[in-house]
């Protein structure tokens, strides 16, 4: 407490009261995301919350002490220069193309564990030369610098796969698990020892190397069609982080926030496993695409039937009820402008397009959601698996970019390393189209047999153009 | 104002439970605005970071706290301005057709 400051318990109440706001904001922050018609309201909350989050904290004691002792310009310079900073790098980052958001999603994950890792270095130096580590403070360090170092390089490799700057094939050697959990169990047991006897300094190097390297070996064996797990195991990490933070400085703002950024990547972790019917265990250390290599080809190779634009568009054309099942290959081939052209044409031909999207589907929870809202396509043609029950009276389904998550052998063969996966049925519609670009495997390297199906067709050629032949067929086909 | 061990733990757990009922009841639909939501969220760390930066206690810890209120601010504005960015496009279907 600083006693020549008459006014400490007025700006003390100040700022816990901001805090007070800032949480209640931040929980209707996330209540109004439940639906689409009040989400923009929840960004408004969100942003009231964190505004007020920020001025409760300048007038924090630590910061009214610098301004009497620097003076006003000196105590504000270091902060704002890194908010002007943080702002130019924030805004072309909010700017990226929607199929580049799971990268930046996973970028701004690194910046939160790195955040998280900083200050709790920062905080470790300060009461070690203070003499003021207690086990405690201690402990609560350990933990914020684990989460958040590991959180930081685990990020970053994962925003790296997902710009193919890195092979996002699981990278895999032999004992890799053992490996990585002896480095683990090394770093917690140095972080153990440490919060024991907490001047031991050079301990805690150890520990932020230790957790840097664990987030890079946690990521190498991990594939893309895992991912939209682990961004939202990595989100969960990053909240966590922040309730570190917030035990170490004794903030109750800094837990709240935390806690419900750390629940939400919990849920949504649980979500994506579930959808997969995979545990987390499995996905951390199961190395998903690895399975498939043993696999060889079993005797007769059944032909494809192979279509083309104008067949397709007949077809769809004479159909009642179309449902599309986009995957991570519309994305890639960008291909959900020419899919929603598709849909609204069908649509004016009075053909009921539906949208069936897999919880996994894309590489990060929501993906293909965000894309065809983008491409306009209204959200109450999006169904996630409930659209099976229906899926008899299906006439085309239409399969674009999509593999896996269409896998008939998900149902019955056991031998499958996706048996047990909920998948759409969209076997089960009259006639499937399936658009691909090649016959290559998908992500789990395992053989598809819809594509072999007597009632499947296949479409080759690159997503985009190959749809917007089809919606070109439909134009000029001038029947009605 | 000091808080205990104990009091920290309460309104820990209190708030990961108000949060899993929360985001159970976020729409499947929004669960990439969601995330993207959840990073401005957690970017609360700008708290700690403005304190160390600001106390400028020394000249090390001055500067892993600039640098974690950049990596916070970063989050920040991205992620409030690209969650509405993407809500804005989640639209219905206009009546009469």
């Amino acid at each position: 407490m600083n006693p020549g400051d008459p006014h400490h318990a007025l700006f003390e109440n100040l700022t816990q009261f901001t805090y007070l706001v800032a949480t209640a904001l931040f929980i209707f922050s996330l209540k109004w995301l439940s639906s689409p018609k009040t989400a923009r309201r929840g960004v408004a909350a969100g942003v009231l919350a964190m505004t007020a989050a920020i001025v409760g904290t300048l007038l924090h004691e630590e910061i009214r002490r610098a301004v009497g002792e620097y003076g006003f310009f000196d105590a504000f310079k270091w902060i704002g220069i890194a908010i002007i900073a943080g702002t130019i790098v924030g805004i072309p980052l909010a700017m990226v193309p929607l199929t580049a958001v799971p990268q930046r999603t996973a970028l701004s994950h690194a910046f939160g564990g790195l955040a998280a890792g900083l200050v709790g270095t920062a905080k470790y130096i300060l009461w070690y030369h203070e003499g003021e580590l207690t086990s405690f403070r201690t402990g609560a360090i350990v933990i914020e610098c684990i989460l958040g170092f590991l959180t930081f390089t685990g990020s970053l490799m994962a925003a790296g796969k997902l710009q193919e700057w890195i092979p996002t094939r699981p990278i895999t050697y032999k004992n890799q698990n053992l490996y990585n959990l002896l480095l683990l169990a090394i770093a917690i047991a140095v972080g153990v020892l440490i919060i024991f006897k907490p001047n031991l300094w050079w301990l805690f190097p150890i520990v932020v190397i230790l957790s840097l390297t664990f987030g890079v070996l946690l990521i190498i064996p991990i594939g893309g069609a895992d991912m939209p797990t682990v961004i939202s195991l990595l989100n969960s990490y990053a909240g966590l982080s922040a309730v570190a933070m917030g035990f170490v400085l004794e903030n109750k703002l800094l837990i709240t926030a935390g806690a419900l950024d750390g629940s939400s990547g919990f849920i949504l972790s649980v979500i994506m496993c579930r959808a997969m019917n995979r545990s987390f265990t499995n996905v951390l250390f199961g190395a998903f695409g690895q399975v498939a290599v043993k696999k060889e080809a079993t005797g007769e190779q059944k032909a494809v039937k192979s279509t083309n634009s104008e067949e397709v568009a007949q077809i769809l054309e004479s159909a009642n009820n179309v449902v599309v099942v986009p995957g991570y290959g519309m994305a890639v081939a960008q291909a959900q402008h020419a899919v929603a052209e598709l849909a609204s044409v069908l649509g004016k031909k009075g053909v009921n397009v539906k949208f069936a999207i897999h919880p996994v589907a894309g590489r990060m929870p929501g993906h293909m959601n965000v894309l065809l809202a983008e491409a306009n396509v209204s959200y109450d043609s999006l169904y996630d698996l409930s659209i099976n029950s229906e899926m008899d009276q299906c006439d085309v389904g239409l399969v674009i970019g999509a593999n896996d998550v269409v896998n008939p052998a998900a149902r019955h063969d056991k031998s499958s390393p996706i048996y047990g996966m909920p998948i759409i049925d969209i076997d089960k519609a009259k006639t499937v189209i399936i658009c691909k670009r090649s016959m290559n495997p998908g992500f789990a390297g395992i053989e598809n047999e819809l594509f072999v199906k007597d009632n499947s067709l296949m479409l080759f050629g690159d997503a985009k153009q190959s749809i917007a032949a089809v919606v070109n067929a439909l134009k000029g086909g001038g029947m009605h | 104002m000091k808080l205990d061990l104990w009091s920290m733990l309460f309104v820990f757990m209190l708030s990961t439970f108000i949060g899993f009922e929360l985001i159970k009841g976020v729409s499947r639909l929004l669960h990439t605005p969601l995330m993207s939501l959840t990073n401005a969220i957690s970017a609360i760390a700008v708290v700690g970071s403005i304190i160390i930066a600001g106390e400028q206690k020394s000249t090390a810890t001055t500067i892993l706290g600039t640098i974690a209120v950049f990596a916070s601010m970063t989050n920040i504005i991205s992620g409030f301005l690209l969650t509405d960015r993407m809500l804005k496009m989640f639209k219905k279907r206009e009546p009469g057709k």
